[in-house]
């Protein structure tokens, strides 16, 4: 009768465990949507920054379009003259992903636009990687430690600064593919189950449909398994999670066009095969030792290495003469900067050139993930206790995402879910002392004070000894099945785990009962702090869509919003067919909110063309008139931050523009705009920075507004103040002056024009540096 | 450049006419309003019947390129002689063709019903307002000019009739005048121009005259409209409102300096568009301001209890020429607009923009059903064009009715209301809410039954025949475990009792105790003998059985 009813409760507690932690992940997962909405409470909802306003409007043309127009989709609005394709240049996931999600709710008649589809499409999905967090940890640890990691990932900062509401990126997506594709690879390993390798392959195809950090993956996971053959950890489980993921995914992985034969001839897939072919070759080793007898396996050994030796040296041999044939050695410019951390700044400045390519400062850590990277040490130790396959993965991933993200600031985004599952495991760990020493000292004290309170130590102290004993032996005995490694055992283990484990555990270590109690209390303060941050940094620091600038003043909150209002102008008020120039940061914004055609986006794909707005940028008014009008722009655009201090302006990004148009021209020399090794503008600067279409674009009549001409971002007054265009005209400045947009003046009578040139040529040394810029420029 | 129109001014008495009818106007006295971008002429018109037969209707003429601009005519009776205005009478009025007259003029008819008989008398009111009859000259100015606009009009009033006295006052903005066409009898007096009086002028006299004058106001024009009006059951008029606005004065040229136009202006930009005031019903709420790319933020509200008035600003100031698109979205609370009558529901609510100034080329007014009205009819005070369409949107089966009403030239004298009759169960509200309730029910009604069906194809595959014996494993686990949890207390009891013994030496207790717990702990192991042994037999527990033997020498040590 006792056995039922305790049988009953254990049900009961069970059930009613699986119906909490439910709770919790829908808890966690609305945590992890409603965190993200700060953008749009504070702001409104609207796409934020520059990519996600491409992924938008490809999404737009995909819902209006089709999907076969998509994939067959020709860009002729941007890169002008050369045009872009983009079903073969873009990771479709984001958009199908936002596209599905668009056409499901309309065809259940709710209307939804487009544009809102985008702009939740990232919370929707931090709250899916939330889950997917959960179900990792889970696999490694236990639920626990998952609900705590996914906990922690629903509100870790640097996931929040990529998915915040309107931040349509592909990193949005491609975090949840990500962990999804890691924890479907660890649950084969534990299985050993071909229908999740199945599903492991299809994550991994929608993770490189998403992102280009798939390569991530496909690197990340040949090294656990390396890992696991070197450390005698080689298992049928490992090779069933291992083989179909490198066959599946790799045919799945060319079926996305912008990968294709990329997915086996490039460096970056090598390892995978390499890995692959090892594998094949320890299965068969390990299948001819289950068939020789030793003596025998000990001869075959060394046959077999010696050829094998020979083989793979030629192979190798003429994989390296094939790599090596290539300029890159088959590697990208960005996967070598990330090998290189110096790579790009010496070779590629469009790659330097952009602020989330920079290596991370310290700081940035503590603001992207906290106290977690506190808790990570302590994670590691208990992955080791005992070390699993599982565990020694996430060890792997977070070594190699600790590296990388101290490469690129943007690869924090990797490291950020690793240190979740790292920390929740150690607080998970933590907690589980704590608690299991609070709970059994308490019920000992009760029940002593009924009876007698003097023997209560030695008591209990021989009690812990003797089960301590035998739960050793219950632990010797425990591994020894465990090493055969079939794949029943394991999922007995997994029940049996619960009971036999937490009774192993109960009382293995115990601390004092005051010193748990603190340092459950100082692990709440420490997870207060986080979640404190969180909110602080979801709120305050990643809200700003970057479009819109808000300052506080004392009367009150000022909003900047000149980028729409030089958008919707050029939108409404030029022709639909008008060619606009501007740096190519302001390339997305360009062609998806104003609709008109640009020479160089944010798709940084042609370095020559960029380095040809680059030099007109950075030449004199009539050599830039001459290269724009040679490209058919009718437009110029500038953003100008000096009248209300906006320092992410042109002026400031000139040097990129001097540095990636001298890199293909070398008429533009960068020591020519340089003053002591700076930038300047002040009287002190050169007067071939002086005398450069940027400056005088960015400064034209700027004197007239306060009299001194004060740029209150470089915080001086400017070199030459009073000036006059010739080529160009004001067409349209924002009402902050944030954004000034020229028209290119239609040539002059053509008589007069040729005087004037024949004179200029005589005259001054512009006229030999026009000439050089004719004939460099590849556009005459 | 004024002495060009001077040029232009002649004077047309059209040939052979046939005489209408006996009706000649005795007084003719007109006003024109030129302060705003819709031209407004108001004429008062005394008719008098001549002739012995009873007249029913009275032809009002205009031009050709007039009438094509015109928006709005209404003709009223003043009987009061101008001062009880409140019993005057509209009568209908025509486009009509009468046969033999001139084909550039266009004729409305005003029937009068009761008609006009020997000898009487009728002072008609004509209100004509017209859309773009204001002509900006120089048509291209730069950022500091001023902008001027020309008007034509005949200082004679147009009229089949032959008119006895007559007099003409056109009113200008309190600005500066270019020039105007100098005639006989012509005042000016401040920022009025007076023609007139005339007298004994014959049928469709025309005399051409020319204002030409700076008009800074706005010439915002809304090239179309779509006004889409939502009605919604449970307590919500959603009106939203899609403007495609130019302003339609002179043309920008050349540079637009931000510095000018931030330094003074007043003088760099007077003609350009800076804000405009839409005057919403009272409670209304929810307002919205955006255009495609995101939320305008510059605009303002105000409230009280007989008016909301919003005021927006494009999101750069328009100069002439310039274009701009955007949405101005509201909800009203349903009690005020949707009435009952005879078993109907009507919607009553105003036809035009609630953006006065604004003159619309094309306005389309929608106006969105519930799902499932049925005997649908609208009554306008002026003629639309109607259609109907059907529209989809949240959760609909079979899609809203929609009511489109389409009209050109309007104005602000085509701010009335206008009604929609529907029928409409106040059952069908909760169709919606309904179906959602029983989509959810039937999901986890499906969800119930997955979780307790076997689903499984095949009952002899290896897969399914592993999950039974899974099954059964962990059915005999379970129960080992819990004989373990017997063992467990047993040893608790255990224990205690020697504690007790410890403590008090009361051997006989503790043995008796001892002797309890020997009798449970046999019948204990003999429960474990059944399950071990199947355990032993089952394949797939092998390797647990270690676990439990250890569980045995515990027990046995114990």
């Amino acid at each position: 009768m006792a056995a039922s009813e305790t049988s009953k409760e254990t049900i009961l507690r069970y059930a009613f465990g699986n119906v909490l932690s439910f709770f919790i992940l829908v808890l966690i997962g609305v945590l992890a949507f409603s965190i993200r909405l700060f953008s749009v409470i504070k702001y409104e909802s609207v796409i934020h920054e520059f990519d996600p306003y491409f992924n938008y409007r490809v999404t737009q043309y995909l819902t209006k379009n089709g999907i076969y127009d998509f994939w067959n989709w020709f860009d002729d609005r941007t890169w002008y003259p050369l045009g872009r394709v983009i079903g073969g240049t873009v990771y479709p996931g984001l958009t199908l992903t936002a596209g599905t999600i668009w056409w499901l709710l309309s065809s259940l008649n709710i209307p939804l636009s487009v544009e809102t589809v985008c702009v939740f499409t990232a919370p929707i999905f931090s709250a899916f990687a939330s889950w997917a967090t959960y179900l990792l940890t889970k696999e490694v640890k236990g639920a626990g430690a998952g609900l705590m990691a996914a906990a922690l990932l629903a509100m870790v900062p640097s996931y929040i600064s990529r998915s915040v509401a309107g931040s349509y990126d592909n990193e949005a997506v491609a975090i949840f593919a990500l962990i999804f594709t890691f924890y479907l690879y660890i649950k084969t390993l534990n299985t050993g189950s071909l229908f999740y390798a199945t599903l492991n392959a299809i994550a991994y195809f929608y993770m490189v449909c998403s992102w280009g950090g798939y390569t991530f993956i496909i690197n990340l996971i040949p090294m656990h398994v390396l890992l696991c053959i070197v450390t005698g950890r080689y298992s049928s489980r490992l090779y069933i999670a291992y083989a179909p993921l490198v066959v599946l995914g790799t045919l799945l992985a060319s079926l996305v066009p912008v990968v294709g034969f990329n997915a086996v001839m490039t460096s970056e897939h090598f390892a995978s095969f390499l890995v692959f072919i090892i594998i094949h070759v320890v299965a068969l080793v390990y299948y001819i030792k289950g068939i020789l007898s030793p003596k025998m396996f000990k001869v075959a050994v060394t046959f077999v290495v010696s050829i094998g030796v020979v083989v793979c040296g030629a192979v190798l041999a003429v994989l390296i003469a094939l790599v090596a044939s290539s300029p890159t050695k088959g590697w990208s410019g960005r996967s070598l900067s990330l090998l290189d951390p110096t790579y790009a700044s010496k070779y590629i400045p469009i790659i330097a050139s952009v602020s989330e390519h920079q290596p991370p400062t310290w700081p940035s850590y503590f603001m992207d993930i906290n106290v977690l990277a506190f808790l990570v040490p302590a994670g590691i130790i208990a992955c080791f206790s005992p070390l699993s396959d599982a565990s020694s993965f996430v060890i792997l991933y977070i070594v190699t995402s600790v590296y990388f993200s101290g490469v690129m600031v943007r690869l924090m985004l990797v490291l950020a879910p690793a240190a979740c599952i790292m920390s929740g495991i150690a607080l998970s760990a933590a907690f589980d002392v704590f608690t299991r020493s609070i709970k059994f000292q308490l019920p000992g004290a009760t029940e002593n004070s009924e009876r007698d309170a003097g023997e209560t130590s030695s008591n209990s102290v021989v009690a812990q000894n003797d089960v301590a004993k035998t739960e050793k032996n219950e632990d010797a005995v425990k591994e020894r099945p465990s090493k055969k490694n079939r794949k029943k055992e394991k999922e007995k283990e997994n029940v049996e785990k619960p009971s036999v484990k937490s009774q192993i555990k109960k009382k293995l270590l115990i601390l004092p009962l005051e010193a748990s109690i603190i340092a459950i209390f100082l692990l709440v303060l420490l997870g207060a702090f986080y979640v404190v941050h969180c909110v602080w940094a979801a709120a305050e620091a990643y809200s700003a869509p970057s479009i819109v600038l808000t300052s506080h003043s004392h009367d009150g909150l000022h909003v900047f919003d000149d980028f729409r209002e030089a958008y919707a102008w050029l939108s409404h008020n030029t022709e639909v067919d008008d060619k606009v120039a501007s740096w190519w940061d302001y390339g997305y914004q360009t062609t998806a909110m104003a609709n008109r055609t640009v020479i160089v986006d944010n798709n940084t794909w042609n370095n020559t063309h960029i380095a040809t707005v680059g030099t007109a940028m950075s030449s004199p008014e009539k050599a830039a008139w001459e290269i724009f009008n040679s490209l058919d722009v009718k437009y110029v655009l500038v953003v100008f931050g000096g009248l209300v201090g906006y320092p992410s302006d042109d002026i400031n990004k000139f040097l990129w523009m001097v540095r990636i148009g001298g890199g293909v021209f070398p008429h533009i020399k960068e020591p020519d705009y340089l003053r002591d090794g700076q930038y300047r503008i002040d009287s002190q600067a050169t007067p071939t920075m002086l005398n450069c279409l940027m400056y005088k674009l960015s400064y034209y009549r700027f004197v007239e507004t306060d009299g001194k001409a004060f740029d209150r971002v470089r915080r001086t007054e400017i070199g030459k103040k009073y000036f006059k265009l010739t080529h160009f005209e004001e067409v349209f400045t924002t009402h902050h002056w944030m954004v000034r947009i020229y028209k290119l003046k239609p040539p002059k009578n053509r008589i007069r024009g040729r005087a004037k040139k024949s004179k200029s040529k005589a005259s001054s040394t512009t006229g030999t540096k026009r000439i050089g810029t004719k004939k460099k420029n590849p556009w005459h | 450049m004024g002495f060009r129109f001077d040029l232009l001014m002649f004077m047309i008495v059209l040939l052979s006419v046939p005489v209408l009818s006996n009706l000649i106007l005795s007084n003719v006295d007109r006003r024109i309003d030129l302060t705003t971008q819709a031209v407004r002429i108001t004429s008062t018109l005394k008719v008098e019947n001549t002739g012995s037969d009873l007249v029913s209707e009275v032809l009002l003429a205009f031009p050709d390129d007039q009438a094509k601009h015109l928006a709005y005519l209404t003709a009223t009776n003043n009987e009061g002689k101008g001062k009880a205005k409140s019993s005057s009478v509209s009568f209908p009025v025509d486009v009509v063709r009468p046969k033999g007259m001139h084909p550039s003029l266009t004729f409305y008819s005003v029937s009068l019903p009761k008609g006009l008989g020997k000898g009487a008398s009728l002072t008609l009111d004509v209100l004509a307002v017209f859309a773009h009859a204001l002509q900006p000259f120089p048509e291209r100015i730069t950022q500091p000019d001023i902008q001027l606009v020309v008007f034509n009009e005949t200082a004679h009033y147009l009229s089949p009739y032959a008119v006895k006295v007559q007099s003409l006052t056109v009113k200008l903005p309190d600005a500066r005048i270019e020039s105007f066409s100098k005639i006989e009898n012509t005042k000016i007096h401040g920022s009025e121009v007076k023609y007139g009086p005339y007298e004994n002028l014959p049928p469709f006299s025309y005399s051409s005259i020319v204002v030409h004058f700076e008009a800074n106001q706005p010439f915002a024009i809304a090239q179309q409209l779509i006004r889409e009006i939502e009605i919604s059951h449970w307590g919500n008029v959603q009106v939203t409102e899609h403007y495609n606005l130019v302003h339609g004065g002179a043309q920008s040229k050349g540079e637009f300096s931000r510095l000018d136009y931030q330094a003074r202006p007043h003088v760099r930009g007077a003609s350009a568009i800076r804000h405009l005031v839409a005057k919403l019903p009272p409670r209304a709420h929810s307002i919205y301001y955006r255009d495609e790319i995101g939320n305008i933020s510059t605009s303002k509200l105000w409230g009280d209890p007989k008016k909301t008035e919003l005021v927006i600003e494009p999101r750069y100031p328009m100069f002439g020429g310039w274009r701009t698109a955007f949405t101005i979205g509201y909800g009203l609370p349903l009690q005020d607009f949707l009435f009952h009558s005879e078993g109907k529901r009507y919607l009553n609510i105003s036809f035009g923009s609630p953006i006065n100034e604004v003159v619309i080329d094309t306005l389309i007014v929608k106006v969105v059903l519930p799902e499932g009205s049925a005997d649908i009819s609208v009554s306008a005070p002026f003629p639309v064009k109607q259609g109907q369409e059907t529209k989809f949107s949240h959760l609909d089966v079979v899609g809203r009715p929609v009511i489109v009403l389409e009209k050109t030239n309007v104005v602000l004298e085509h701010n009335q209301h206008f009604q929609v009759y529907y029928k409409f169960s106040s059952l069908s509200m909760f169709g919606e809410p309904l179906m959602l309730i029983s989509g959810f029910f039937f999901l986890f009604v499906a969800c119930i039954i997955y979780m307790h069906a076997d689903l499984s194809i095949s009952k002899s595959s290896p897969s399914y025949l592993a999950k039974l014996q899974w099954d059964e494993v962990q059915a005999g686990v379970q129960q080992v475990r819990n004989i373990f949890d017997r063992c467990l207390t047993l040893h608790d009891k255990l224990e205690a009792s020697l504690r007790d013994l410890s403590r008090t030496g009361d051997v006989q207790a503790c043995k008796a105790s001892r002797k309890a717990v020997d009798g449970l702990l046999k019948d204990i192991s003999k429960d474990l003998k059944p399950l071990l042994l199947s355990l032993q037999s089952s394949p797939q527990a092998a390797q647990i059985l270690p676990k439990c033997s250890i569980c045995k020498t515990s027990n046995a040590t114990s």
